[in-house]
């Protein structure tokens, strides 16, 4: 029983080593691992296999290219039968990126997301973001709303580059 | 076209939903969801129509997100509400498929965009009143509903941010700038009567645990209008009676544009595929 215990453990690990694979199309260094989107995978028979992924934005217009990325994943791995679940609660938080998710962010030029979620009281406080280029803290936010749905539009006032703020929601 | 008779529950083209108490408790939630949906949906479509056309890029990116977070929530309740119904209707049928009269959102939703003050008024007003909308519905007895409204919330909160560090701006602004914004907010203040008046159908919804009672949600509501109403200088309108009832499906004249739009490909080019 132990050894086929751990021969799943080790059939899983391949599954997540797979949507490693899979990357965010809008932030091209992300995979879907990073962004903590991927809630469960699973076999669940010979060749078939079930992914639960949750969306970061309701309207975001990635995931269903998200969605379409695991399963063609899945299928070039050798699984006939891919099910691409949606999974809305708990609804994901940004809280769910990976550290190395967010080094990568750093390198990309993204700065990555502070680690608390804003709360109603806290209505138009901000946390200070730091420059992804410089580590400069002297930044000011240009708009709440970027190129995608997940991003701010933020200046840094010390190496005066404009750059990209991966929200906290 | 299709019959379309949300609503009138136990006629014969809405299924097996109709006859039983079950059955109309179905149409009934299907109903109340409806509003939630199209008050997003059809606020949505309106912001849309900015893009390409607001004051600076920052801003035509901000109310295309804005839409597109509204559109998501919708396609979520849409699909949701034709599950309950159990007619078969998905959120396609249900949102390009629907006429004037069979929409339920709110009066104020549908209200045209004007200039940019105008279109962040009633963003502010329909914003604050989703917040405590969707923070009450993270407990409704009807799980998906609650899932929905958990996720919504998160976006809602920084919408409203949007508007109100906006509408603060503005009315705190020019002399122009404040005058513009009184003016909408003096314009747009009736339909906010709607917000919180609870008809027959509030009233079932709020008794079985599905929605919050409506008059429970108001003063917080008001307390944080009146909060950025003083920041932003403006004065708070006095209220009037309102003749709109846009979430029984009684609607002005604008929103027949809109969907004449909005539905025009569907209706074209029944079934066609993006």
């Amino acid at each position: 029983m132990v050894t086929a215990a751990a021969a799943a453990d080790r059939r899983e690990q391949a599954l997540w080593q797979v949507l490693e694979t899979v990357m965010d199309p809008e932030i091209p260094v992300l995979s879907v691992v990073d962004l903590g989107i991927i809630r469960h995978v699973r076999e669940t028979g010979p060749a078939a296999v079930e992914v639960g992924v949750s969306p970061t934005y309701s309207g975001c217009p990635a995931t269903e290219v998200i969605r379409a990325d695991v399963e063609r994943a899945l299928r070039a791995d050798g699984f006939q039968q891919v099910v691409v679940r949606d999974v809305l609660s708990p609804p994901w938080t940004s809280d769910w990126i990976s550290e190395r998710g967010r080094e990568k962010l750093r390198r990309y030029g993204i700065a990555p997301p502070e680690k608390a979620v804003s709360s109603p009281s806290g209505l138009r406080a901000r946390a200070p973001v730091a420059c992804p280029r410089c580590g400069s803290e002297q930044t000011e936010r240009i708009s709440e709303f970027g190129s995608t749905p997940c991003k701010a539009h933020y200046r840094c006032t010390a190496c005066a580059e404009p750059f990209d703020h991966f929200k906290c929601i | 076209m299709q019959s379309e008779r949300a609503g009138s529950g136990g006629s014969p083209g809405s299924g097996s939903a109709g006859g039983s108490a079950d059955g109309r408790d179905a149409i009934e939630r299907c109903r109340y969801i409806l509003r939630l949906a199209d008050t997003s949906l059809v606020l949505g479509q309106r912001l849309g129509e900015w893009v390409g056309h607001a004051p600076a890029l920052e801003e035509d990116l901000g109310l295309a997100n804005i839409s597109l977070d509204l559109i998501g929530q919708a396609r979520l309740l849409l699909t949701h509400a034709g599950e309950v119904e159990g007619a078969g209707r998905d959120e396609d049928q249900l949102a390009f498929l629907r006429d004037g009269s069979d929409y339920c959102n709110l009066t104020l939703a549908e209200q045209p965009n004007g200039d940019f003050g105008r279109t962040i008024v009633r963003q502010f007003l329909i914003d604050a009143w989703q917040l405590e909308i969707y923070e009450w519905l993270q407990q409704s007895k009807d799980t998906r509903l609650a899932e929905v409204a958990a996720k919504a919330l998160k976006e809602t909160r920084y919408h409203l941010r949007y508007s109100a560090e906006w509408l603060i701006r503005l009315g705190d602004g020019t002399e122009e700038s404040q005058r513009r914004v009184q003016q909408a907010l003096d314009e747009l203040w009736p339909f906010t009567q709607e917000l919180f008046v609870a008809d027959a159908l509030d009233e079932d919804m709020a008794a079985s645990g599905i929605a919050s009672p409506l008059a429970q949600l108001q003063p917080r509501w008001s307390a944080r209008i009146d909060e950025v109403l003083r920041e932003a200088t403006l004065q708070r309108p006095a209220d009037t009676d309102y003749p709109w009832h846009g979430k029984r499906g009684q609607h002005g004249e604008h929103l027949g544009y809109l969907l004449a739009e909005m539905q025009h490909m569907q209706r074209a080019y029944p079934g066609a595929k993006w």
